[in-house]
């Protein structure tokens, strides 16, 4: 038998049709995610074409791009102030109600940002395909599933057939050898590999992330890093399935039970990459080398050290649009830099360990002054267990707000933005121009780092402030 | 969709590397619930003020782009988000191509699924367009070349079937939809 990687044990489980010179391969998709934004258009498609949804008990979906954060309006004491996104929302009920989809809806307690509540729900499980119409569903792959984003005629194909049709990637294997530092967390490790191997460098890729590093990460540890793949231009990520993946699953709502449990974890111990598979590129990465790391462009391959400066590149128009953007100078050292908010939340870090960490640096401090600090968590299901440990408190008697879940200032769709001109610290995942609010400056880094810059009032670094 | 074998226009040059799809359409207009009209926020901030009035020095506010039907740009053109609404955006604004020596994964599919033609090239041929904004080139699907004024040619790649689809104004569900007996097989092999 050949020797396979974790990849193409999963695809070759998947292809209904397996792909020719002239036709991509037909695969099926396990697990279809779907939110408000990215599916009205392909609902239309679907009732235009008098078609239903093949497998509806195959489709996860729940609103968090659009959706307020503020509970009034969340729990319809007041209308959701931005009506576009009001309208947005009520469509995708009736679509989910149509078709016979299970919405996990405004009022639901299991409501969150797809990419939280897919796992938290154990809906994402190892060895499956998952799709959804977003860049950030590499999340997923985490748990050793292929998982990636796909366009809205696609979200349109996988309802109606729960298939795709797709060109098998290639391979790329990101080693990650050594043990992070203490106060280095996976966002650094993730920030580090995107500006190692940049944001095309992924690019008709599958990542693989392997290597004691990875093994040692905590599954929301794994989600993050997984999260970024997108960032470097990778569709999917992955990370083979072990028992730190098992125990996290098990239990859950979607989870198998009993029998089923067992057989699933002796299939599941299957999926690794076998001995001698071959990748069709490979990166090294030595983990113990790494710092807390920031963002200083405006996107997310221009990171550097926490303790860096902001790089000098002479004659480089695109380079110099950036740093104009950002308002920052070839040279100038990223610490001490004044910021003006705090984003801690999103798919990448709104899990419950983020807002935990973020919590053990802000305990017992002020917000400083002049500082807006938004805490979102990821899900209603992290927000309660959140509350539950104490950690709404910590973080409003900092000063700090304490939201209801979903995307929020991530991508500013709900009306969560950053001003114009303001420097946000954000736990979430893009820098782009505006993609926080028209002319907010976003610097990306790990709930540490933000939550350091919350109490400084400027960028710190995160190890001065964690708890011994 | 209209089959599409060729296209001929003058080009618009916007050098800039990795333009991401929060660029090409920003997230504020992504409320939206229908594909039409997206043409108006294309690359909206880099057009428009914070007060909403035109950016005169931006290339695509230049009455010489007017009829300009094909984008030329920088590395990593459409990195970023799935949204679909960066090509319906572009296709709505007027554009029919995007030329550039790397294009976003998930932007390129939703460009082939469109009618946007995603055109990779050389990065001598690049640098030729880069270097003449305004020219006028020529896109033959049926030969996967472009032509550019000079006669000079390049081949460009592009994923077989979503040619074949294209050049048919076929849409890829009607196959998919015609796969429904392999589909039941592998649903009951699974035991679905
Ligand atoms: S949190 Fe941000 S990146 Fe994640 S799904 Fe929401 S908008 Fe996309």
């Amino acid at each position: 038998m050949t020797a396979k990687t974790l990849f193409e044990k999963v695809w070759e489980q998947h292809q209904v049709v397996p792909e020719s010179a002239d036709t991509p391969a037909v695969l099926y998709i396990d697990l279809h995610l779907v939110h408000e934004v990215t599916s009205p258009q392909a609902f239309s498609v679907l009732r235009a074409q008098n078609l239903k949804v093949r497998r509806p008990e195959r489709v996860l979906a729940t609103m968090d791009h659009s959706t307020p954060t503020d509970p009034d309006e969340v729990f319809g004491r007041v209308p959701i102030k931005v009506e576009s996104a009001a309208r947005q929302v009520k469509e995708f009920e009736k679509n989910c109600r149509e078709f016979g989809v299970e919405l996990h809806d405004m009022s639901s307690d299991t409501r969150g940002i797809v990419h939280v509540i897919g796992p938290e729900l154990g809906a994402t499980q190892p060895g499956k395909t998952i799709v959804c119409g977003d860049s950030h569903t590499a999340t997923h792959g985490a748990f050793g599933a292929l998982a990636f984003g796909i366009g809205t005629t696609e979200v349109g194909h996988v309802l109606a057939t729960q298939c795709l049709l797709q060109r098998r990637p290639k391979t790329l294997a990101i080693e990650v050898t050594g043990k992070l530092r203490a106060g280095v967390t996976a966002k650094d490790l993730i920030l580090a590999i995107i500006g190692e191997i940049g944001v095309s460098g992924g690019t008709g890729y599958v990542i693989e992330y392997r290597g004691s590093a990875i093994e040692a990460l905590s599954m929301e540890e794994r989600m993050t890093v997984c999260n970024m793949s997108i960032e470097a231009g990778a569709r999917a990520g992955l990370i083979a399935p072990d028992e730190t993946t098992f125990a996290y699953l098990k239990g859950r709502r979607f989870a198998p039970q009993g029998k089923a449990w067992d057989e699933a974890v002796a299939r599941w111990r299957e999926l690794k990459t076998d001995p001698g598979a071959k990748f069709d590129r490979v990166v090294s990465i030595d983990a113990s080398k790494l710092e807390p790391m920031i963002s200083y462009g405006t996107h997310p391959g221009m990171v550097v050290p926490i303790s860096g400066t902001v790089p000098e590149v002479a004659n480089d128009p695109v380079h110099a649009k950036a740093l104009n953007y950002m308002g920052l100078h070839g040279g100038e050292p990223m610490v001490g830099k004044p910021i003006q908010v705090v984003f801690i939340g999103s798919c990448t870090n709104g899990r419950l360990s983020d807002l935990e960490l973020a919590a053990g640096v802000i305990k017992g401090h002020k917000v400083a002054s002049g500082v807006r600090m938004l805490v979102v968590p990821g899900s209603q299901q992290v927000k309660r267990e959140a509350e539950r440990l104490g950690l709404d408190k910590i973080f409003t008697e900092a000063g700090a707000q304490w939201r209801e879940s979903g995307c929020s200032m991530c991508i500013g769709m709900n009306g969560d933005t950053a001003g114009r001109g303001e420097y946000a610290v954000s736990t979430s995942n893009r820098n782009f121009e505006g993609r926080q609010g028209a002319g907010a400056r976003t610097l990306l880094a790990s709930p540490a780092t933000a939550a350091a810059a919350a109490i400084a009032g400027k960028i710190a670094d995160p190890r001065a402030y964690l708890p011994h | 969709m209209q089959p599409i074998r060729t296209i001929e226009s003058r080009t618009v040059v916007i050098p800039v590397t990795n333009i991401d799809t929060d660029q090409i359409i920003p997230a504020r207009f992504l409320t939206t619930t229908t594909r039409e009209g997206l043409g108006k926020q294309a690359f909206a901030d880099w057009r428009y003020d914070a007060n909403g009035a035109v950016k005169s020095d931006f290339i695509l506010n230049k009455p010489e782009v007017a009829g300009c039907d094909i984008l030329v740009a920088g590395r990593n053109f459409g990195c970023g988000s799935s949204r679909e609404h960066a090509p319906w955006a572009l296709l709505d604004y007027g554009f029919r191509a995007v030329i550039s020596t790397e294009i976003a994964d998930i932007f390129r599919n939703n460009s082939l699924k469109n009618g946007l033609l995603p055109i990779v090239v050389d990065e001598q041929t690049h640098q030729w367009l880069t270097n003449h904004p305004g020219a006028n080139v020529k896109i033959d699907l049926d030969t996967t070349t472009l032509t550019l004024p000079t006669g000079a040619t390049a081949k460009f790649p592009i994923e077989g079937f979503a040619r074949v689809c294209l050049m048919n104004g076929v849409d890829e569900l009607g196959f998919l939809l015609q796969q429904a007996p392999a589909i039941e097989r592998y649903e009951q092999a699974r035991g679905f």
